[in-house]
C-alpha cells in the first residue's frame, strides 16, 4: 500500500503541473488563437531561471518563485510583441509552427550549452524532510508544490472568472473589436496574458526543479503529454483544465502503480477513447 | 477560410500542362544524377524526405489539416519493413508491400481518431498519436529500442535488381519517388482533390453542399499516411537502418519545415524544401545543437516574412501554379 500512495502523490505532482500548463494554454488560446508549442521550453526557462539565480546570483528559492515566473513572462511579453502580434488574422496553424520554431529555438540553444544532462537544485532548507502520516511518508516538499499549485490555479480561475479584470478579458476573447471600442487597450491585454501564460508555466518549471532535475529537454516530452490532456479537457473551461490535469495526473500515478509499463503512454490511451466517445473532449465547446 | 494559399486558381487544362512540363524536366535532371558525379546517397536520401513531405502536403495544404505526427508513419513502415527483410528474410518487393501496407493500416486507425476533432485540435491529436507510438515501439522487443534495426540486407529486388549497387538503388528510389509524386499530383488534380479544397476552403459549406466530409478527410489521411509510409520502406533501403529517431516528434516536425520552407500546397514545394533541409543538414552535420536552432530559426523566419515558400514565391511571381 505505500506504493500506492507514494505513486498516488507523483500523480498528483505530475497533475499540478499539468493543471499549471494547460491552464496557460486555455489563457492563451482564448486570447490570442494561438496554440503555444513553446510553452515546454519556458517551463524549462523557469527552471533553468531558478537555477542561476541560486548559483550565481546566491538568490534563494523563495524568491526565485516570484522571480523566475516575472522574467520569463515578461520574456514571453517580448516573444508577443515582437512576433506573435503578427500572426493575428492568419490561419490558427501558423502560430503553432511559429511557437515550435521558437521551442526549437530555446531548447537547442540551452542544449548547446548545458547537454542533456540533468543540474541539480536543492530543495529548500525550510521544505526537507518529511512527516509520517501513519499510512505513509510525505516528503514535505512534494505535499507543498500540491498544495501551493492548486492554490495558484484556484486563484488564477478566480481572477479570471471573478474579477473585474478578468471580465474584460473573457469579454475580449469574445469580440475584440467592440471591448476597444469602450476604450480596454486590447492589445496591451493580450500581451499581459501571454505573459501570465508563460509566467504560470514557468512556475511550474521553478516547482519542478528540485523534483525532475533541470534538464534543457525537461519540457519538450512534456508538453506533448499537456497537449494530449488539452485535447481530453477541452480549453473552454478554465476550472474543467484544472480538474482535468489534475484528474490525469492521479490516472498516471495509478497506472504506475498496477501496470508499470503502459505509464508512459496511459494518458493518450485516454485521448483516443475520449476522441471515440465524446469528441469535443470532457468539458469543452466545439470549437475549432 | 484558411488564408493558406491566397492564390488558388482552379487546375486548368494550363496549370497542368506547366505542371507535367516542370515534373518532365525534374525526372530528366533526378535521371540524370548518377552521370554528374553528384554524391547518390545524399540524392536518395533527399528524394525519400521530398515523397514524405509531398505526402504531408496532401494533407496541409489541399485538405488544410496539419499533422504534425507524420512521423509515425514513416517510422513504422521503416520498422514493418526492417523487421520482413532481416526477421523474415522476404524479398525487397515483399518488405516494401508489408512497410507500406502497415503505415496504410496503421492510417486508418489513427484516421479514426484524428479527424473528428479539425483545426488546431487535429494537429495536437495527431502528435499525441506518434508520441503514443514512439513509446510503444520504445518498449516492443522487435524494434530492438535504443538501438534499433541495424544491418538490415539489401537484396534483388523482383530477382533482378541489385540493391546494393548504389547506382542500380539510386534509380529504383527515383522511379519510387516519381511514382508516388504522380499518385499526388493525380489525387490533387481529381474531382476528390477538388473536393478537399473545397473543405479546405469552408468545411461547413462543403457539407451542405452534400459532401461528407469526413469519409474525404479520413480518405485523403489514409492516403498520405500510405505514401509517407512507402517513403519509410524506400529509406530503409538507403539508410540500411530502422530507428526511433524517425518516430520522434522531431521528424515530424522536419517534415513540417520541408514543406514550409518548399511552399504549403504547392506540387514541388516539398521536393525543393527536401533538398534545401536535407542539403543544410549535411553541411552544418558538424555543428551539433545548432543545427536545431538554425532550423527553429527558419520557422521562424519563414512564418513571419516568407509563408509561400520558395516555390510558392516562384509561382505567385510567374503567375502559375506549380
Amino acid at each position: 500500500m505505500q506504493a500506492l500512495y507514494a505513486q498516488l502523490l507523483v500523480g498528483l505532482i505530475n497533475g499540478s503541473f499539468y493543471a499549471l500548463l494547460s491552464l496557460g494554454l486555455a489563457v492563451i488560446f482564448g486570447m490570442l488563437n494561438i496554440i503555444n508549442f513553446a510553452h515546454g521550453a519556458v517551463y524549462m526557462m523557469g527552471a533553468f531561471c531558478a537555477y542561476f539565480l541560486l548559483n550565481v546570483m546566491g538568490i534563494g528559492y523563495w524568491p526565485a518563485l516570484i522571480i523566475a515566473p516575472i522574467a520569463v513572462g515578461i520574456f514571453g511579453m517580448i516573444l508577443e510583441r515582437t512576433m506573435l502580434q503578427w500572426l493575428s488574422g492568419l490561419d490558427h496553424l501558423y502560430g503553432l509552427l511559429l511557437t515550435f520554431g521558437i521551442a526549437l529555438i530555446i531548447q537547442g540553444v540551452f542544449q548547446n550549452y548545458f547537454g542533456s544532462s540533468g543540474l541539480p537544485y536543492a530543495i529548500p532548507d525550510e521544505l526537507k524532510g518529511g512527516i509520517n502520516l501513519g499510512f505513509m511518508f510525505l516528503p514535505i516538499y512534494r505535499g507543498w508544490v500540491v498544495v501551493f499549485s492548486l492554490v495558484v490555479c484556484l486563484a488564477t480561475w478566480y481572477l479570471i472568472e471573478k474579477t473585474r479584470l478578468g471580465a474584460n478579458l473573457r469579454a475580449a476573447t469574445e469580440n475584440p473589436t467592440l471591448v476597444r471600442a469602450f476604450g480596454i487597450n486590447v492589445p496591451r491585454m493580450i500581451t499581459l496574458t501571454y505573459g501570465l501564460g508563460v509566467g504560470l508555466a514557468a512556475l511550474a518549471g521553478v516547482l519542478s526543479a528540485p523534483i525532475n532535475q533541470v534538464r534543457p529537454l525537461m519540457g519538450a516530452d512534456l508538453i506533448i503529454v499537456v497537449f494530449a490532456v488539452v485535447v481530453i479537457g477541452g480549453m473552454g473551461s478554465i476550472m474543467g483544465s484544472i480538474i482535468t490535469g489534475f484528474a490525469l495526473g492521479v490516472i498516471e500515478g495509478l497506472t504506475k502503480y498496477f501496470y508499470p509499463e503502459a505509464s508512459n503512454t496511459v494518458v493518450f490511451v485516454l485521448m483516443v477513447l475520449v476522441l471515440l466517445v465524446k469528441p469535443t473532449g470532457l468539458t469543452g465547446r466545439a470549437t475549432t | 477560410m484558411t488564408v493558406m494559399t491566397d492564390d488558388t486558381l482552379p487546375a486548368t487544362r494550363r496549370s497542368i500542362r506547366d505542371e507535367m512540363i516542370v515534373f518532365v524536366v525534374m525526372a530528366a535532371l533526378l535521371a540524370s544524377v548518377p552521370l554528374t558525379g553528384i554524391y547518390p546517397f545524399f540524392v536518395m536520401q533527399a528524394l525519400c524526405f521530398a515523397l514524405l513531405a509531398c505526402a504531408f502536403n496532401l494533407l496541409i495544404g489541399y485538405g488544410g489539416l496539419l499533422s504534425f505526427g507524420h512521423a509515425m508513419f514513416l517510422g513504422s513502415a521503416g520498422y514493418f519493413t526492417a523487421h520482413a527483410l532481416k526477421e523474415w528474410g522476404l524479398t525487397p518487393e515483399l518488405g516494401i508491400l508489408i512497410g507500406t501496407a502497415g503505415a496504410a493500416g496503421l492510417g486508418v486507425i489513427t484516421g479514426v481518431v484524428a479527424i473528428r476533432r479539425q483545426g488546431i485540435y487535429f494537429s495536437m491529436i495527431t502528435l499525441a498519436l506518434s508520441q503514443l507510438l514512439y513509446f510503444i515501439y520504445l518498449q516492443a522487443p522487435f524494434t530492438h529500442g535504443e538501438d534499433g534495426i541495424q544491418g538490415i540486407p539489401q537484396g534483388y529486388l523482383f530477382g533482378i535488381f541489385n540493391l546494393a549497387q548504389p547506382t542500380v538503388l539510386y534509380y529504383v528510389i527515383l522511379a519510387g519517388f516519381l511514382g508516388g509524386f504522380l499518385v499526388v499530383f493525380r489525387a490533387v488534380n481529381s474531382p476528390f482533390g477538388e473536393v478537399l479544397k473545397a473543405i479546405r476552403e469552408n468545411e461547413q459549406r462543403a457539407i451542405s453542399l452534400g459532401y461528407k466530409t469526413d469519409h474525404y478527410k479520413l480518405l485523403a489521411f489514409i492516403l498520405s499516411g500510405t505514401l509517407a509510409g512507402f517513403a519509410g520502406s524506400l529509406k530503409v533501403f538507403v539508410a540500411q537502418n530502422a530507428s526511433l529517431t524517425d518516430v520522434h516528434w522531431t521528424m515530424s516536425g522536419e517534415i513540417v519545415l520541408i514543406t514550409l520552407v518548399g511552399g504549403l500546397g504547392t506540387m514541388f514545394g516539398p521536393v525543393v524544401g527536401a533538398f534545401v533541409i536535407i542539403a543544410m543538414q549535411q553541411y552544418l552535420a558538424g555543428f551539433g545543437q545548432w543545427v536545431t536552432v538554425i532550423q527553429g530559426v527558419i520557422f521562424v523566419v519563414c512564418v513571419l516574412t516568407f509563408r509561400r515558400g520558395i516555390v510558392g514565391e516562384i509561382a505567385h511571381y510567374l503567375r502559375r501554379s506549380l
